[in-house]
This record gives structure tokens, C-alpha cells and sequence, in this order.
């Protein structure tokens, strides 16, 4: 009797147990509502879509099974085997995209100086390292992603050589994580243009400035130039770091982003990088296609943009802007897009669009923010297109990535499924139907 | 005889000085074209006859003599869009003098020669909103603008059956201009509401010692002396007598909140917030109480009071029965309004019928003409857009665009070098790698140059 009595307490007690576990978390968690999407890495299997690798067609009925953070398989017909599936029947998959130009993560808000990390003080600054002042944490980089830009290159600007620019995928709570492998020193080349509607110097103070500015970067250069050679030769040398870093660039260790806008301009910084024979990618290049032959027969390749910018002349057609890029493609030139912008680097593919419309075609567009990006950061190995072996850096649509009204679904960055949630989005599910809604006092 | 000949010319050339006779009308028929009236579905296949400016007829197989005809087979014909919210086409912008200027008008600085107005009509822009800067909290009287490009005539570009519109300011750009800039009111978002309170205080005292001495002068022998004549308060008390339409720049919930406050005690119903990136917050309030409100589609942390957006504004507004426009306050995004409404179908989902309201029959209603432009019906004024494809695909390119049944923008007869003049002291042509003139804070820069150095792309 008594052993049964205990038997029945140690019943009791199984479930009084039992049922505190089950409780317990549910306990713990009470406190918040709500779950926190976090991105998640493993083995995910995307079923049934169109498939549009960029540099091997298009496959019809495709998967694309992700494992490790690299594309493990595309094709059709892939076991799914213990790959989360995902169905995209009816959707579309494509490279992530590159906006090869951003100040993105750079700054928060940009009115606010305390949060503007893109513009160092001083004229020769190459060493400053764009890579170390991005915010990974900041409210616009899960704004950008989810639109599909998954890559951009973080680039600093102001003075002659304002720093060197980091290419970084949009996922990530350090630099390192950040970081997609490709660095670049950025120039500004000197200037014969007006700066904007408020730049009221003469033609001449505009021509002597310019004139001026590209006399010491020379005697910029040519130090960089003693700089190597010493190293090379094992002096001693003294602690340096902007003529260091420039002397990379001599050396062909580090690329140079050279900015540069007005036609004449363009090409006299294509002389002068001939006579440099430095590895180097024009940036900006508003005037390209004025002076596209030129461009072209240098085999320097371009990062162009925004196409969703005026003319730079008054006299221009309107769409000069719009039909810069595919101008320049078609006479030969790689040309690369960028936005240019911060928050609104997810309007990357809209400018893509307008390229595509006025005159680039939308297959050439469409590499120009994927594969001719992946090319010429040297990094095409990895990345820019969908094939086996290559980062799991894609997303998932409902069509065509350019066209305003499609739908983004799914993205990955380096095979970790990032949540489709952002502030942007948050504050629509709020306010959508507010609650209380109207009310009179 | 030359020289005769030469004034003979001169003479006629001024006798027909446009400003002397009507505003350019034309007739033309656009036939088989997919007609995207906005407010009565969409036709297709359809033909839509202009006569002297208006639209006569919308039907099948219309004919006309002695009219231009235009084949838009495969093509979209929409109303021409309008911009709520812009600066093109003015030579100033801000009066940042005083914290109320409500007395300027940006009637008076219109420059008809802006090569941005022949931007925005190759982007299918026919009718612009002038407004004044955002520097004060009550500013000048805007105008609407038809973009008649071509006169070298203000006043040709003047919408004259247009209401009359005012610019109020809340927030950032006040404070700073007045608060921090000179040191008075208003410092902060209590010093706004203060300053427009008094400003209509003032204007019902205005207006009643204009009453009293009125009266006074009607008894037979009295001399009573006259108050002294405002300009600006007498447009106050023509805003509280509902006379004129309030467009006011905002951006945070609570100040678009307390304006609306104000305007019900004052018993003021004619207003359209602008901006109003937090808009979505008072979407119930907007909707109840208000025109509207006109926002950019997607513009967000270029300053603090915008940092809490989402691209979801339009969509939000529209879906909570607000009337929504999208400007663009730019002479840039003035030139692809198409696209920036397409948006509110990336974000947000809108039909095609609610995303195209935002640049046509919506604006038209908070500017106060939605009886005469902002859908494709008959009887309306003859602005029309083809576009080659459906006006929200990003591929979409804008073939004509029509103001009164006149063709100013034809992409195929486009002449590359539009300007209607060049500056004889030109030697150079200036390139502009950035665009500043066409903006909320144009006159004002100088408050905003953060240590010499100007970094912003935006300021709005």
C-alpha cells in the first residue's frame, strides 16, 4: 500500500516534471513577443525555378542546392536529400547583385556629420580604410539586401586619393565577415568640370586649379614611384602609410578607382594612367560616351553610374544619362554599374533597368551588375553568377529583377538565407491598419 | 531697307506677342492606342480626339479632318502627369527672411527658359507645381505651372485656372533657418505651431479691423482712417476663408499631427501635407481630415527627421483612403515620376489603377484641378503622354507628350541641344556633376555647409 502510494507520488511527480519543462521555455520567453529572424546558414534545396546563371544561360524547371555557403549543384532533377526545400515554382533565380560603388554602411544619416564615415580630412589619404568604418549593424544595409543587391563596393570619397574601397557582401556582424575580397585605392582625378550649379569660379581659375591639382599629383605619384623602389631594393624606409599605400598601387598589388567625369577629363586620365601603366577602373565616367572609342581601345573597364541623373550639359539630350552605359558597351567598353548612393542603394536595379531601355540591352545590363562586377574586382571565381562551386550569393524573384513591380522573395549571401524583414518593412506591418485607429478625443 | 524691314518684323513679332493673345491650342487624333484614362479604366485599342485643346471624343474608329493624326497602335496613351511638389522653372526659390512670407510669389521669379522643363516633358511631365522653399514656417504662394516650353514667356506657363496654393515648412528646415540661423522663432517644433497660430490670430484681427472700418465707412459723413494694408496678412485671412490651399512641407508624425490640430480649430479643411514621410503613422488623421498628402517614393535618412521611414508610405496612405500623390521636388526625379509611382507596386503592391492615381487624377485633386486635367475623359484639357510601353515598366520610354492638345516633346524629332537660349558670356559650357537647383532649400545653402565642407546629396 505504502509502495504503491509511492509509486503514485513518484507518478506525480514525473508529471508535475514533465510539465514544468514543456512550460519552462514558454516561462523564459514570456517576457517579448515576437520571434527575431536571424540568418541562417545549412543545406537548402530551391526547387523548380528559372534559373538564370548569366554566364550559362537559362535552365527551365532548375534547382540550385546550397550547402557549406557554396553553390553545391545546379541543374535539374537534384535529390533534395536531408536540404531544407525551398519551392520557388514559378519564381526566378538570380546572382546576387553588385552595386560597384556605394557609400552604403558609410553613413547612417546623412545630414548628421557624426555619422558620416566616407571623407577623411586631408588631400592624400589613401590609406584610409573604407572596410574599417563600415556600420554593419547599420538600419539601411537589411533595407538594400532584400532588393537583391547583396554585394557592394564601400567607397570613400573627398580630396585627391580619399582611401581605399572595400568590396563587402551585405551580411555580417564584422568587417572580416563582411569583407568579398577585393580592395581598391580611389583618386579623384583633377577636375576641369564645375562642380555643380553652385561652383562660381571662372574658366580660368576652374583650368589654373585643375592645372595645378594635377602637378602635384605627379609629385605624388613619383614619390609613391622612389617609395617601391627603395623597397624593393630593402632600405630602411620611414613609417609612411599614404605613400605606402599608394606604392601598392605602383606596384600592381592594389588597383586604382580613378573618378573621373567630363570627357576631357576622361581622357586625359587615361594618358596619364598609360604613362603610369598602373592597373586601373574608371569610375563615374558621366561623359563616357563622348569619348567611348577612346575608353574602349585603353581596355580600361568602367563603373558607370547613376543613370538616374540629369545631364551633365544643358545642351545634352535629356537621356544622355540613360544611354551613357549602353553607348559605351557597345563600343566595346566593360562597363560596370554602380548607384552611387547610401540608403537608396537599392535602387541599383532600376538604374540597371534604364540602362537596359535606353540603348544596353537587358542581357548586358544584367552583367553589368553581375558578372562584369564579379570580373573586374578579380573576384568571378567566386561570384557573379550561378554555377557550381561559387559563393551561394542569389536571390529569388518573382521575375525580372529590374522591373519595378517584381517581388524579391528569398535571399542568400555566402549561403545564409537572410531574413526578408527590415525596418522599412516593420513599419508596414505596423502602420498598415494602425491600431487604435482614428479616434476622436 | 533692311533696317525698315527689320522694325516692320520687330513690330509684328511683339503685336503677336503671345502674351497678348491666347495660350497655344491644339487639335490632333490618336488613334488605336491602349488608353489608360486613370479614372474610367482602361480602353483599349481605342481613339481619343483633341479639339482646340480639350478632349472632344474617346470611342472606336473616330475620324476628323484637317487634324494630325497619330498612330499609337501597341502604345499607352496616359493623362499628362503631374508634379505636386516642384521647383522647376524658377529663378529663386526661398525668401528665408522671416519665419511668415506669406506675401511672395513665386508668380513673379518663373524662368520659362529651365531646360528643365523640356526634361520633364520628355518624361512625360506636363503640369508643375512651383512651389516656394521650405525655410520658413509660412512661405510664399506657389503657382501651377503647364509646361508650355518654348514662348521665352512666363506667363505662358502659368496654369491660370489653377487654385491658389500656399507653402507652409514644419520642422528641421525652420528651426534651423530661423531658430538656429538668426536666432528667433521658431527654435524648435513648439515655436512652429506658435508661429502659425499667431499668424492666423493676426490675420482674424486683420481681417475684423477691415470689417470695422468697412462698416464704419458706410455711415454718411464718416471718415474713418483706414488700417494698413498687409499683403501678407490679407493672404492669411484668404487661407482662413478657405480662398487658398495649404501644401505644407512635414516630415515627423507629430508635427504633421499638430498642423492638422490647428487647421481644424481654425476651421481650415483646404490642406495637402508634403513630404510627410511619416505620414503613414497618421494615416487615419490624414484621411479624415485632410487633401492628402504628397510623398517621394522611396527617399529616406538623407536627414534625421526622415530617418524612420519606410518605402511603404504610398501604399499605406492609399490603403487607409488618403489621397496620394508622388512628387518629386527634384529636377531629376521630375523626369521619370513614372517609375517613382511604379515603386508603390515594388513596395506595397498597388493595381495599376491606384499606382497611376498618384502621378495624375491625385495631385490634380490637392492642386485644386482634377475638374480639368489628371485623367483622360472628355471635356478635360488635351495633356497626354504615349509611352512606348506600359508607363509603370521600368523599360517604359515616353514617345510624346501633349499640353493642351499641343506637342512639345516628340522623341523622334528631339533636337539633342533643346535650350531655348545660350548665355552669351558663355566660353566654357559648364558640366554639372550634380544637381542643386531645382530644391526645397535653394537660397539657403549657406545655413547648411557643415563646416565648409558640403557633402549632401539631398536637402529637402
Amino acid at each position: 500500500m505504502e509502495d504503491q502510494n509511492i509509486l503514485k507520488m513518484k507518478k506525480i511527480n514525473k508529471i508535475i516534471y514533465t510539465v514544468a519543462l514543456l512550460i519552462l521555455p514558454l516561462l523564459a520567453q514570456a517576457q517579448f513577443d515576437g520571434e527575431f529572424i536571424k540568418p541562417r546558414n545549412g543545406r537548402f534545396l530551391l526547387q523548380n525555378a528559372t534559373i538564370v546563371t548569366v554566364t550559362k544561360g537559362n535552365i527551365e524547371n532548375g534547382s540550385v542546392l546550397i550547402s557549406n555557403g557554396k553553390i553545391e549543384a545546379v541543374g535539374k532533377n537534384i535529390p533534395a536529400g536531408d536540404a531544407e526545400v525551398i519551392d520557388c515554382t514559378g519564381y526566378y533565380i538570380y546572382p546576387g547583385m553588385f552595386d560597384s560603388g556605394s557609400r552604403l554602411g558609410l553613413v547612417e544619416v546623412n545630414s548628421v556629420p557624426e555619422t558620416q564615415d566616407f571623407a577623411e580630412i586631408g588631400q592624400v589619404t589613401p590609406n584610409m580604410q573604407a572596410l574599417v568604418a563600415v556600420n554593419p549593424n547599420s538600419i539601411a544595409i537589411p533595407v538594400t539586401r532584400v532588393s537583391g543587391v547583396t554585394t557592394t563596393l564601400a567607397t570613400p570619397s573627398g580630396g585627391l586619393f580619399p582611401g581605399t574601397a572595400a568590396l563587402i557582401n551585405l551580411n555580417g556582424y564584422t568587417a572580416d565577415q563582411m569583407y568579398a575580397g577585393f580592395k581598391g585605392v580611389v583618386m579623384n582625378f583633377p577636375s576641369s568640370a564645375r562642380r555643380s550649379t553652385w561652383d562660381r569660379r571662372s574658366d580660368e581659375d576652374i583650368k589654373k586649379e585643375a592645372e595645378k591639382a594635377e602637378k602635384s599629383l605627379n609629385e605624388i605619384w613619383d614619390r609613391a614611384v622612389t617609395f617601391n623602389e627603395l623597397k624593393k631594393a630593402e632600405a630602411a624606409l620611414d613609417y609612411y602609410p599614404e605613400i605606402e599605400q599608394l606604392a601598392k598601387v605602383v606596384a600592381g598589388e592594389l588597383p586604382l578607382l580613378v573618378e573621373v567625369n567630363a570627357a576631357s577629363d576622361i581622357t586625359l586620365a587615361i594618358a596619364w594612367l598609360q604613362s603610369k601603366n598602373v592597373k586601373a577602373i574608371l569610375t563615374g565616367v558621366a561623359e563616357g560616351w563622348r569619348v567611348a572609342d577612346k575608353i574602349a581601345a585603353s581596355k580600361i573597364p568602367v563603373i558607370t553610374g547613376p543613370m538616374l541623373s540629369i545631364p551633365t550639359r544643358n545642351s545634352d539630350r535629356f537621356d544622355a544619362a540613360y544611354t551613357n552605359p549602353g553607348k559605351m558597351a557597345k563600343a566595346g567598353v566593360k562597363v560596370v554599374i554602380r548607384s552611387n548612393d547610401a540608403e537608396n542603394t537599392r535602387n541599383l536595379p532600376f538604374n540597371a533597368g534604364f540602362a537596359a531601355a535606353y540603348g544596353m540591352g537587358k542581357e548586358e545590363a544584367l552583367k553589368a551588375v553581375t558578372i562584369n562586377a564579379a570580373e573586374v574586382f578579380g573576384v568571378a571565381d567566386r561570384m557573379g553568377s550561378i554555377e557550381q562551386g561559387k559563393d551561394a550569393t542569389l536571390f529569388v524573384s518573382t521575375g525580372d529583377p529590374f522591373e519595378t513591380k517584381t517581388q524579391i522573395r528569398h535571399v542568400f549571401i555566402d549561403g545564409y538565407r537572410v531574413p526578408m524583414s527590415n525596418r522599412h518593412i516593420k513599419l508596414y506591418q505596423e502602420f498598415l491598419e494602425r491600431s487604435p485607429g482614428l479616434k476622436e478625443n | 531697307m533692311k533696317k525698315i524691314i527689320s522694325i516692320i518684323a520687330a513690330v509684328l513679332v511683339m503685336g503677336w506677342n503671345p502674351a497678348n493673345s491666347q495660350t497655344q491650342k491644339g487639335s490632333v487624333l490618336i488613334k488605336n492606342a491602349t488608353v489608360l484614362t486613370v479614372t474610367k479604366g482602361i480602353l483599349e485599342d481605342t481613339d481619343v480626339l483633341v479639339e482646340n485643346g480639350i478632349i472632344k471624343k474617346i470611342g472606336k474608329g473616330l475620324t476628323a479632318s484637317n487634324v494630325t493624326t497619330i498612330d499609337a497602335k501597341g502604345k499607352y496613351l496616359m493623362p499628362g502627369i503631374i508634379d505636386a511638389h516642384s521647383h522647376v522653372a524658377l529663378d529663386a526659390v526661398n525668401e528665408g527672411t522671416a519665419p511668415i512670407t506669406s506675401e511672395v510669389r513665386m508668380a513673379d521669379v518663373i524662368d520659362p527658359y529651365d531646360i528643365g522643363l523640356y526634361r520633364a516633358l520628355a518624361g512625360g511631365v506636363t503640369v508643375s507645381h512651383a512651389m516656394h522653399g521650405s525655410a520658413n514656417a509660412i512661405g510664399g504662394q506657389n503657382i501651377t505651372l503647364k509646361h508650355r516650353y518654348g514662348s521665352g514667356i512666363p506667363d505662358d506657363l502659368i496654369m491660370k485656372d489653377a487654385a491658389r496654393t500656399i507653402k507652409f515648412a514644419l520642422g528641421e528646415n525652420p528651426t534651423r533657418v530661423h531658430g538656429r540661423g538668426n536666432g528667433i522663432q521658431p527654435r524648435s517644433r513648439m515655436g512652429v505651431e506658435a508661429v502659425i497660430r499667431n499668424g492666423f490670430n493676426d490675420a482674424i484681427q486683420y481681417k475684423k479691423s477691415w470689417e470695422t472700418y468697412n462698416n464704419a465707412s458706410k455711415v454718411k459723413g464718416a471718415t474713418p482712417v483706414p488700417p494698413k494694408y498687409s499683403e501678407r496678412l490679407q493672404t492669411l485671412a484668404e487661407i482662413l476663408d478657405g480662398k487658398i490651399i495649404i501644401h505644407c512641407h512635414s516630415y515627423r508624425a507629430d508635427e504633421i499631427y499638430m498642423l492638422i490640430n490647428v487647421c481644424r480649430e481654425f476651421g481650415i479643411t483646404n490642406i495637402v501635407f508634403s513630404h510627410v514621410n511619416e505620414g503613414f503613422k497618421v494615416a487615419p488623421e490624414l484621411a479624415e481630415y485632410t487633401m492628402g498628402a504628397s510623398v517621394f517614393a522611396d527617399w529616406w535618412a538623407y536627414k534625421f527627421e526622415v530617418y524612420y521611414s519606410t518605402a511603404y508610405n504610398a501604399a499605406i496612405l492609399t490603403q487607409n483612403g488618403v489621397i496620394t500623390s508622388i512628387n518629386s521636388d527634384s529636377g531629376e526625379l521630375i523626369r521619370h515620376l513614372y517609375h517613382e509611382a511604379g515603386k508603390a507596386q515594388r513596395y506595397g503592391e498597388l493595381t495599376d489603377e491606384q499606382t497611376l492615381a498618384l502621378i495624375t487624377i491625385n495631385p490634380a485633386k490637392q492642386l485644386g484641378i482634377a475638374d480639368k486635367v489628371g485623367s483622360i475623359e472628355e471635356g478635360k484639357q488635351a495633356d497626354l503622354v504615349i509611352f512606348n510601353e506600359h508607363p509603370l515598366s521600368v523599360y517604359a520610354i515616353p514617345q510624346m507628350t501633349f499640353v493642351d492638345g499641343v506637342k512639345y516633346f516628340d522623341i523622334n524629332e528631339d533636337q539633342n541641344d533643346m535650350r531655348l537660349k545660350v548665355e552669351a558670356t558663355e566660353s566654357i559650357e559648364p558640366i554639372f556633376l550634380k544637381e542643386h537647383d531645382h530644391k526645397c532649400m535653394h537660397g539657403v545653402d549657406f545655413f547648411f555647409t557643415n563646416f565648409g565642407r558640403n557633402l549632401f546629396d539631398h536637402e529637402h
